[in-house]
């Protein structure tokens, strides 16, 4: 995998843009002020990183927009970025719902408005960081990091039971990591040439065990992110404590660094691994699924309905990673941000409404479809784009996930067909609830033009992936392809290594 | 010229010893103290290249010792800005307070450039003497006389592990015939299957473990944290440990790498033994000071991890690693030395709402428990990342896998003293007003935490080098 450098370090400055805002921010009078200059510096980003998509050639598979310094040398480890087809959609997509998580949390947060801010700058440098990493130690730096600032914007911005999610979530997410970091070293030392950069320690010959190993500490660590059954008890929790940004942030970017981690590290770097140990992660991926749905179902407070219908979302990208074909592993990249999108729009929703009754509860609010049109507008059509209704975002990556099942295996396809049903149907039952049943309510006011301005640019994009996925699919099709045949091929190289 | 540091040190604690002659002189002793601190280090620093032998070969100064003597005059300089009125205390006793920290980092000095085993016996037991001494000064201001109990514990394993020490150096001039640490190294090195020559490193070794506070000589460290003021600790906690690994490094160069399995393998226990040890029994702690304690038996494991790879970039990475730990105590004692009103201990629930009640503390809070926890950006991670990967590739996954599973558990009581600052409420306790030089040294302390986190070239370069006189 071969890195093209460019000179103009724009990765480095969507990196490091929200960084220098954070900075700035200590030095920003006023809350109002420091407002406008988080929104300021993260729109000033979403803006830049169209500049990544407009130079982006979606022909080759090579990782693009790079850079390459040595940082320690000591250790061998630099300093070097790049993209891919894999990596391009995520990192557009961290920029982009980063302005709106701060239009979103305007009126939310009014207490220590600076300190939450620096939280979000932070959150975005780590995050842009971790999907353009190409060595190791960057990554996992940047990885970590992200903990203390969202531990933060839970912990001190979060509900009522703030503390127990933020442990829960700090915790659970370093554990995750800790094995992590031993198959970082362990791949440093065994991959001969002594590199942290990520590219060179693909299709190396690795000895079967060796890469179980490997395969395993990688899964540990990006199973507990994504989450997928059953280590997702922590995403509930943390979803329901943490502010509406917070809740977006979680759901929108750091779920999908554990599919990502999937995608970048599992497949290229363990390839056999992949293969023998993929069937199982198919199943957990239905196990996630159904479990997801199920739960969702019962659920009487909005946030932990989403919270768990991401389980299921997130079971039907691991699924589309694992059938190991074009559909599949495009149709989870697509899926990953469709989600991101219509579950951050959700979680948007749910936050704009919780400022005006305090409530979560379905219950407290019914019936408003008749004082609340533009809302209700808005949440139908984000409901209708998360079970996968046609002509909306979701329904191009889950009908190319089941194509890529189908092809596959049709018994795991067919199991994981009742999951899109479960799916219209907590979806429904929450639309019915929230609209029609009840008196309604004329004490709450509809939303406001900051508050519709924060939902459009994502209902475009429902409706733009929706009806011409076309340009969003052109850019991962030679990475994927390229990633695929790094899987099959590389069988021949290991099996040549082994004894 | 080559003693002149040591010389300026000796006639710092005269100037310190004549303060003592007034009454109530503690703000002078205590300027006067920053003051030979930082002229101490800049002599430190003019000096740094300097090489040569004193005393008939007695007292060897180089690159490595003066490197250390450095950090050792940074740090104590750090340690008495940290309090900014040397709380707990007792006013009358201030001055002396002062000059038997000023004798100990004198004798911890001395003992950097000890080339010579009765040398390097007579300079521990100067700094040592000193502090046993400071841990009793406090004022007894719950009746218990805690701080007693913990100065007898202190003296009382602080003997006995010299004993064994003396015991072991008996040994070793038994087996050469020498005291001199370069005509001794070639002769120990060279009996690579005499199980005496083991038994003797090991027994010597015993006398820093103890200063390092490593399982099985750790058990002064809860009691003697928890009953010294804090100002004490904070020395107690970060001084001292520097000079022990300066010290071990180069009693581990004594054995031969290539064949001391069994010194590893003793190594490795300890390791282990400290780390479980250390992060277990700090998980049920209340009282912040007490927590630190068993925090630093397991963060001293840690730096054996470097000493066991037996080779220059195992001891440069351990060297590293304790300067982290140094930076990372030292900002959370700022906090506990600022937060405690009386001068009395800072259990759990004293820092409730510290992000209320003094932001800036509470932000100084956060990056040193962070930083000790071992994530990133700060240096506790890229210290703990090195020496993980100078572990592994020494072949000792096992030890690897044990030390990031003992990361994980630690994780947890650091996370809770965080927490406990950052949601929950103040209720009634008051808001803590932050001085200028509280917040410089704070500043300070998190720049040189990130930096070191960040860009640990420099400081790595500077150690490999002082290694590379070791060699």
């Amino acid at each position: 995998m071969e890195l093209i450098l460019s000179s103009s370090h724009l990765l480095s400055w969507l990196i490091f843009i929200p960084l220098i805002g954070a900075a700035l921010m200590f030095i920003t009078p006023g809350e109002e002020n420091q407002r406008r200059l988080a929104f300021v510096v993260t729109t000033f980003n979403a803006l830049l990183s169209l500049k990544l998509w407009n130079g982006f050639d979606a022909s080759t598979a090579a990782l693009q927009f790079g850079e390459r310094f040595s940082w320690i040398p000591s250790l061998n480890i630099e300093y070097a970025l790049g993209v891919d087809g894999i990596s391009l959609l995520l990192v557009m997509l961290t920029t982009f719902i980063m302005p709106l998580c701060v239009l979103g949390s305007w009126t939310y947060i009014t207490k220590r408005v600076k300190e939450f801010m620096i939280c979000l700058l932070v959150m975005e440098t780590a995050m842009v960081g971790v999907f353009c990493a190409l060595d190791f130690v960057l990554f996992y730096v940047l990885w970590e990091m992200m903990l203390i600032p969202m531990y933060l914007l839970i912990g001190v911005w979060g509900g009522p039971r703030k503390k127990y999610a933020s442990i829960k979530f700090f915790l659970y997410t370093l554990a995750g990591s800790v094995m992590l970091l031993v198959a970082i070293i362990a791949l440093y030392l065994w991959n001969g040439q002594h590199t942290w950069y990520i590219p060179d320690l693909m299709s190396q010959p690795y000895s079967m065990t060796f890469q179980v190993w490997v395969f395993m500490a990688f899964f540990l660590a990006f199973a507990i992110k994504v989450p997928m059954f059953p280590f997702h008890t922590w995403l509930p929790a943390a979803h329901v404590e943490a502010p509406g940004a917070g809740s977006v942030i979680l759901a929108s970017v750091l779920l999908k660094m554990g599919t990502y981690g999937f995608l970048r590290f599992c497949l290229p770097i363990t390839p056999d691994a992949t293969l023998a140990i993929g069937p199982y992660m198919l199943w957990l991926s239905i196990a996630g699924i159904l479990y997801g749905g199920f739960t969702a179902l019962a659920q009487s407070d909005m946030k932990k309905l989403i919270a768990y219908s991401s389980v299921g979302h997130m079971g039907f990208v691991t699924l589309g990673i694992f059938v190991l074909n074009q559909s599949g592993i495009e149709g989870a990249i697509i899926q990953m941000v469709n989600h991101g999108i219509t579950t951050g729009a959700l979680f948007l929703m749910i936050g704009m409404i919780y400022e005006r009754t305090h409530s979560r509860e379905i219950k407290d609010h019914s019936g408003l479809a008749y004082n609340l049109p533009i809302f209700v507008t808005f949440i139908t059509i984000f409901s209708l784009s998360s079970l996968a209704f046609p002509a909306t975002n979701s329904f191009i990556g889950e009908f190319l996930i089941l194509a890529g099942g189908f092809s596959h295996n049709k018994i795991i396809a067919g199991a994981a067909i009742p999951g899109a049903i479960l799916a219209a149907a907590y979806m429904l039952r929450l639309l019915q609830y929230v609209l029609f049943k009840g008196e309604g309510r004329p004490d709450i006011s509809d939303l406001n033009f900051r508050e519709t301005m924060t939902l459009v640019p994502l209902l475009i994009f429902v409706f733009w992936i929706g009806l011409s996925p076309e340009p969003f699919m052109n850019v991962m099709h030679t990475s994927v392809e390229f990633l695929l045949a790094q899987v099959n091929s590389s069988q021949a190289v290991a099996a040549l290594a082994l004894p | 010229m080559l003693f002149l540091p040591e010389l300026f040190l000796l006639g710092g604690s005269l100037i310190l010893f004549f303060i003592t002659l007034g009454e109530n002189k503690g703000t002078l002793a205590k300027n006067v103290t920053i003051a030979i601190g930082l002229l101490f280090s800049i002599l430190c620093v003019v000096g740094i290249n300097k090489s040569g032998s004193l005393f008939f070969g007695a007292y060897g100064i180089d690159f490595y010792s003066q490197f250390f003597k450095l950090i050792i005059g940074l740090a104590m300089t750090f340690v008495v800005f940290l309090a900014p009125e040397t709380k707990g205390i007792n006013r009358s006793t201030r001055p002396e307070y002062y000059l038997f920290m000023m004798l100990s980092v004198l004798g911890l000095v001395m003992l950097m450039s000890s080339a010579e085993l009765l040398t390097l016996f007579v300079a521990l037991e100067l700094s040592s003497y000193a502090l046993y001494l400071m841990v009793p000064m406090r004022d007894d201001t719950t009746g218990e006389r805690r701080q007693m109990e913990a100065a007898i514990k202190y003296v009382m394993f602080g003997v006995i592990s010299t004993g064994v020490m003396l015991f072991g150096m008996s040994y070793l001039f038994g087996l050469t015939g020498t005291t001199y640490l370069d005509e001794l190294v070639p002769q120990i090195r060279n009996m690579t299957d005499n199980p005496v020559a083991l038994l003797a490193v090991l027994m010597v070794l015993a006398g820093f473990f103890y200063k390092l506070a490593i399982f099985p000589f750790h058990l002064w460290v809860p009691d003697v944290y928890q009953g010294a003021a804090n100002p004490t600790t904070a020395f107690i906690a970060t001084v001292p440990k520097i000079g022990a690994v300066a010290i071990m490094i180069r009693i581990v160069t004594l054995a031969n790498p290539a064949s001391s399995e069994w010194l590893v393998l003793f190594l490795m226990i300890a390791a282990v033994a400290s780390m479980f040890y250390g992060n277990l029994a700090a998980l049920v702690q209340t009282d912040v000071k007490r927590m630190l304690g068993f925090s630093g038996i397991a963060h001293a494991g840690f730096v054996l991890l470097g000493l066991l790879t037996m080779d220059q970039m195992g001891y440069t990475r351990a060297t590293f690693y304790i300067i982290g730990y140094l930076l990372m105590n030292l900002a959370c004692f700022l906090v506990i030395c600022n937060v405690s009103v009386q001068g009395e201990n800072v259990s759990r629930d004293d820092l409730k709402g510290l992000y209320k009640r003094s932001p800036f503390l509470a932000l100084v809070l956060l990056v040193g428990m962070f930083a000790l926890a071992g994530i990133p950006p700060f240096v506790g991670f890229i210290g703990k990342f090195m020496l993980l990967a100078g572990a592994l590739q020494a072949d000792h996954l096992t030890l690897v896998i044990l030390a990031a599973l003992n990361t994980a558990i630690a994780i947890f009581y650091y996370l809770s003293v965080v927490r406990v600052a950052f949601t929950s409420d103040p209720e009634d306790r008051p808001d803590v007003q932050v001085g200028a030089s509280t917040w410089a040294v704070g500043m300070i302390l998190m720049v040189l935490i990130v930096y070191m986190g960040v860009a640990p070239n420099k400081i790595l370069g500077v150690a490999s080098q002082a290694m590379q006189v070791l060699m």
